[in-house]
């Protein structure tokens, strides 16, 4: 490849050392490249061009200086934005942070400034990390690079679709119900969702407190790892951060599949999966038998209502995580006779449909009267997948599933019917209410070019495993995303 | 299990004001959501704690050392509506 | 008719901790508004909140001061609604698992001990302060609402009564022995002006011998111990008109007006609130193991009942010792009685004078310019008859003012009494050699003659001679 643009962060970074190429090299293929794909996918809400060019220098200056930070030095990388940047707009893709510039940096930001990353721009996202499309952002919706007619995914579809374009070397995203992973598998690239706990929320704006992680996306397994080592770790500002040792994801990420127990999730893998992804699944299935996996069917019959439980969970802690923005202390705001018409109008003009269906299912799941029913009940279901994975886990190393039953789907296509999109996430979720560690990795690409992802979910703090797992299949699949796109027809 | 909601009150609650087509769409909706979602309330839930942490770490405390704060500039620059030191809103209202 | 009163007290107590309850701003009153203020405290997007552990630490104490069973296992909740000065709009607190429960104080009044039942302690986070302007500063009527987060954050904890307490003493006793508790915790600053320590009650009445509740009252606005037992007195007679009257007491928040003193009707509420509680999913449960109990109990200080026992054993009267402990004098008593002073006169100088001059200055014990050592030094003064009574208190007033100790006080005022044998002594044979008549009739047997020696003696030594001395030395030149 003669592009910088299209370097893995590994290859980069190689180049960086070896004197061939400089930040500022790196930085100006991602530059070139954001004006050619993004006046057609609108991946970015905001790109901080000084801010960028600056880091790039200063990365050029510590190189020269002979001070390595690390694999991230001089590598330009983008941001969900819904994670706080101090200087630069951060909007969560909402009208009511239309303009807010925050005076904090979220830890992962802190965390990749410390380690000499480049932080190139904000993506955009589905409003307040709500969606499965991107559709929902109030500033338009972003294309998937591999055809503009088509979603990227989401809710961190913009993420996504910067980093399979390669204008930006790796992405964060955020991941509640499946907001990395999905997008990723739509978008042909890597996605993974940590333990929870194992990276720190402070920074990130909130939607359901209890499922939020912020997790990497990026072009290989390899790089993700590096983002992870890079963000990963106990925050003192984060109390539900694990303040145990953090996985050592990079040592065994090369040991292979063999001997390894995979056990496919039964009950994810049949209703609604399209036939290439249901082929692709299945023979990334046989090269991993190939390799020496012992492949086993597991039933849990409580992952049929992770969806449901988490339609009651999710809304009604975004419900009270929305509720600070009122217009009193950021944010646009709509004046009112009082305060309360101020907010209620400030809130109404501010959030999208989404949203407010959201935060009203929330507040009525847990108002009195129906808290037992819904969201108490919710939570108690959440138990019994917790537990059944736990039980699983016993017999299996790790589970596999589809990431999505469908490859991308038309712009449109799902916006009218909001069950129809819930339902996207339906491999997805269930690690959410786990809280366990999961992957998408992209094995194949269905017959209209569109990317499949193969999805691989490990136990609480087995995110080396889950690494090495989808390392292997990377290598077994052989499949080349960057090359597939760059001689797609479809592609921008 | 057919479900009723008051969404007028779901929508003071929250605090968006909406009009009475826009109450009716989503009060639709969330029924729409709800059917689907209240299977939960067929599982067998007798004894089960609900999940605090997925990790089952507790307390996460910190001492008491003060540290470091905002600059009021900085956060004024953001605001909507300041007089002098202070935020400002318009009058609490009797309802 | 005769009713009988139920009242409970909803106490909130500001901790004296370095940071917030949730972050690391500085806990600091008077500051610069918004200026102690951080992304967590303002509720900016992205923030979170983490536990302060004394905090913790020192609700557990107040409840083991209190006789609170302490939860092994605590969390916390969201409670939520919507107000300006409430930057999340949901206020992180306790619902249905609070730190303590259970409990009681035993509060006296005129000699009648009654038991007030202790409900629960819990621990959340203060709100920001807001400011109505226009109007007269009162709610209704402004033109708009300025906002001050200094104080969002701050921890924040709540003493809820079992609604045991049957009179607006029992409640003011309560009150103030709750106060006495805190400050000897030294977990506040307790003070009712200043808003670090806040009371709502809760009032309703039912007829004599009924079983049900009548409907409950809740009154806030009461900035003092004085301001709580006269709302709660108005609340009271109010309530009872309208009984008699046969009128049906609303259920609702009044809010007391001191100046006219009287209790108006808050604002009135379309719906009565759903805070929706569920467990801060940003926060890990609370776990207090048995170590961190016993260390907590083990340090607790002397509480104000096992105090004035102290002192009442030590000789001390009873009101004295009641509102030395009270009015926060202790240390003075104890460092007097270290000194050697006896402790039943120390003790009467301060729930006397002492007080006395405090509440006329509106001054805290801590303010006073006496320490211990001044009061053992006038106490002692006393005692060896270097001073009258009379002459001890000008002395006292003289310390107050910064004029020096009470030796120097005396000595500069000139109000050293002649105490010395030999002087006095002198004094009397003089006079007695003056008085020839007089002294013979004394010796004969005219007790009465006494005085007027003593007033001899006492006008030769320009009132400074100690009549109890000059009278038993009269007494004794005489009867040789």
């Amino acid at each position: 490849m003669s592009d910088a643009a299209d370097l893995t962060i590994a290859e980069a970074g190689g180049r960086l050392r070896d004197g061939s190429l400089t930040a500022a090299d790196l930085l100006d293929a991602v530059r070139r490249r954001a004006s050619m794909t993004e006046a057609i996918i609108h991946g970015y809400l905001t790109i901080d061009h000084d801010g960028a060019a600056a880091s790039a220098a200063e990365a050029d200056a510590a190189f020269a200086r002979g001070e390595d930070r690390g694999r991230l030095q001089g590598i330009p990388i983008a941001l969900k934005d819904n994670m706080v940047t101090r200087g630069i707009e951060t909007t969560a893709s909402s009208r009511i942070l239309a303009g807010w510039i925050p005076p904090y940096d979220a830890t992962v930001v802190s965390r990749l400034r410390a380690a000499g990353a480049i932080l190139y721009g904000k993506t955009n996202l589905d409003e307040f990390a709500m969606g499965s499309s991107t559709e929902n952002s109030a500033y338009g919706p972003t294309r998937n690079p591999w055809d503009a007619d088509r979603v990227p995914g989401g809710s961190s579809g913009g993420s996504a679709a910067v980093v399979a374009a390669g204008s930006a070397y790796a992405a964060l995203g955020s991941d509640t119900g499946g907001s990395i992973r999905q997008p990723a598998s739509l978008c042909g690239v890597v996605g993974m969702k940590p333990t929870y706990g194992l990276v720190s929320r402070y920074g990130l704006i909130a939607f359901a407190s209890s499922l939020d992680q912020i997790g990497p996306i990026a072009r290989t397994v390899d790089d993700a790892v590096t983002v992870f080592e890079t963000i990963a770790g106990h925050d003192p500002y984060d109390a539900t951060s694990y303040p145990g040792a953090l996985p050592d994801v990079r040592t065994g990420l090369t040991e292979g599949v063999s001997g390894l127990r995979i056990g496919v999730l039964s009950e994810l893998v049949s209703e609604g999966v399209e036939p290439a992804v249901a082929a692709a699944f299945q023979a990334t299935l046989d090269r991993l038998a190939k390799a020496g996996a012992e492949i086993s069917e597991v039933s849990l019959p409580t992952t049929k209502h992770a969806l449901s439980a988490y339609y009651l969970l999710a809304p009604a802690e975004c419900s009270a995580n929305l509720a600070r923005f009122d217009g009193v202390r950021y944010g646009p705001r709509l004046d009112g006779a009082s305060v309360e018409q101020m907010m209620a109008t400030t809130r109404r003009d501010g959030f999208g449909p989404e949203v407010t269906r959201r935060i009203l299912l929330g507040t009525y799941a847990l108002s009195a009267g129906y808290y037992d029913a819904f969201y108490g009940q919710a939570q108690k279901v959440r138990t019994l997948v917790v537990q059944e994975f736990r039980q699983a886990y016993q017999q299996v190393d790790v589970l596999v599933t589809p990431t999505s039953p469908t490859t991308a789907f038309a712009l449109g296509a799902r916006a009218a019917d909001p069950l129809a999109m819930y339902l996207s996430d339906v491999c997805t979720i269930p690690s959410n209410l786990s809280g366990d560690p999961a992957i998408s990795v992209p094995v194949g690409l269905d017959e209209d070019g569109l990317p499949i992802g193969f999805q691989v979910l490990g136990p609480a703090l087995g995110d080396a495993m889950v690494f090495r797992v989808a390392r292997a299949i990377e290598e077994l699949s052989g499949f080349d995303s960057r090359a597939a796109l760059a001689s797609s027809e479809g592609a921008v | 299990m057919p479900v009723e909601i008051d969404i007028a009150r779901v929508a003071r609650l929250a605090r968006i004001a909406l009009t009475d087509d826009e109450l009716a769409h989503y009060g639709e909706q969330l029924v729409g959501i709800l059917e689907h979602a209240s299977t939960v309330q067929s599982l067998p839930t007798e004894g089960v704690e609900p999940t605090a942490h997925p990790l089952g770490i507790v307390n996460g405390l910190r001492h008491d050392e003060p540290g470091p704060m905002l600059d009021r500039d900085e956060v004024f620059a953001a605001a909507p509506a300041t007089d002098g030191p202070y935020f400002t809103v318009p009058p609490f209202l009797d309802e | 008719m005769t009713y009988e009163v139920i009242i409970g007290i909803e106490t909130h107590v500001e901790l004296r901790t370095r940071s917030k309850m949730f972050c690391r701003c500085t806990v600091d009153f008077g500051a610069d508004p918004n200026t102690n203020v951080c992304p967590t405290c303002l509720g900016l997007p992205g923030a979170l909140p983490v536990p302060n552990e004394q905090a913790i630490e020192w609700t557990i104490a107040l409840g083991l001061a209190l006789g609170s069973a302490v939860a092994t296992r605590s969390v916390f909740h969201r409670k939520n609604y919507f107000y300006a000065d409430l930057p999340k709009n949901y206020q992180i607190s306790q619902y249905d698992v609070p730190l303590c429960a259970g409990g009681h104080l035993d509060v006296e009044v005129d000699g009648v001990t009654s038991r007030v039942g202790i409900t629960r302690v819990h621990l959340e986070e203060d709100t920001g302060k807001s400011t109505h302007i226009g109007g007269d500063g009162r709610i209704h009527g402004a033109s708009g609402v300025r906002l001050d987060f200094n104080r969002s954050g701050i921890p924040l904890m709540e003493v809820v009564t079992e609604p045991d307490i049957r009179s607006p003493e029992v409640a003011r006793a309560y009150a103030q022995e709750l106060q006495t508790i805190v400050i000897a915790l030294g977990v506040s600053d307790a003070r009712l002006e200043e808003g670090s320590m806040r009371f709502d009650a809760n009032v309703s009445l039912r007829p004599a011998g009924a079983t049900e509740l009548g409907t409950k009252v809740e009154v806030k606005n009461m900035n003092s111990l004085r301001s709580l037992q006269r709302a709660l007195a108005f609340e009271i007679d109010r309530q009872t008109r309208m009984l008699d009257a046969g009128e049906r007491i609303a259920q609702e928040t009044r809010h007391w007006d001191e100046a006219n003193g009287r209790t108006d009707p808050g604002r009135s509420k379309e719906e009565s609130s759903d805070y929706r509680y569920f467990q801060e999913p940003d926060l890990l449960p609370l776990e207090i193991d048995e170590a961190t109990l016993a260390r907590l109990g083990a340090s607790l200080p002397e509480l104000p009942a096992a105090r004035r026992l102290r002192y009442v054993d030590a000789g001390v009267d009873p009101a004295a010792a009641r509102t030395i402990v009270s009015g926060n004098l202790d240390r003075l008593l104890d460092d007097a009685i270290d000194a050697g002073v006896d402790a039943r006169s120390s003790a009467n100088w301060l729930a006397g004078e002492v007080t006395a001059h405090l509440n006329r200055e509106g001054m805290d014990a801590g303010d006073l310019g006496l320490d211990g050592a001044g009061l053992a030094e006038l106490v002692t003064m006393v005692t060896e008859g270097a001073l009258s009574a009379t002459a001890a208190k000008d002395v006292l007033a003289g310390v107050f003012a910064g004029e020096g100790t009470p030796r120097q006080v005396a000595a500069s005022r000139d109000l050293m009494q002649v105490s010395d044998e030999g002087a006095l002594r002198d004094m009397v044979e003089a006079a007695m050699a003056a008085n020839p008549d007089e002294s013979q009739r004394l010796r004969d047997g005219e007790e009465r003659l006494l005085g007027f020696f003593v007033g001899q003696v006492l006008a030769a030594s320009g009132g400074k001679a100690d009549p109890g001395r000059v009278a038993s030395l009269v007494r004794d030149i005489a009867s040789q």
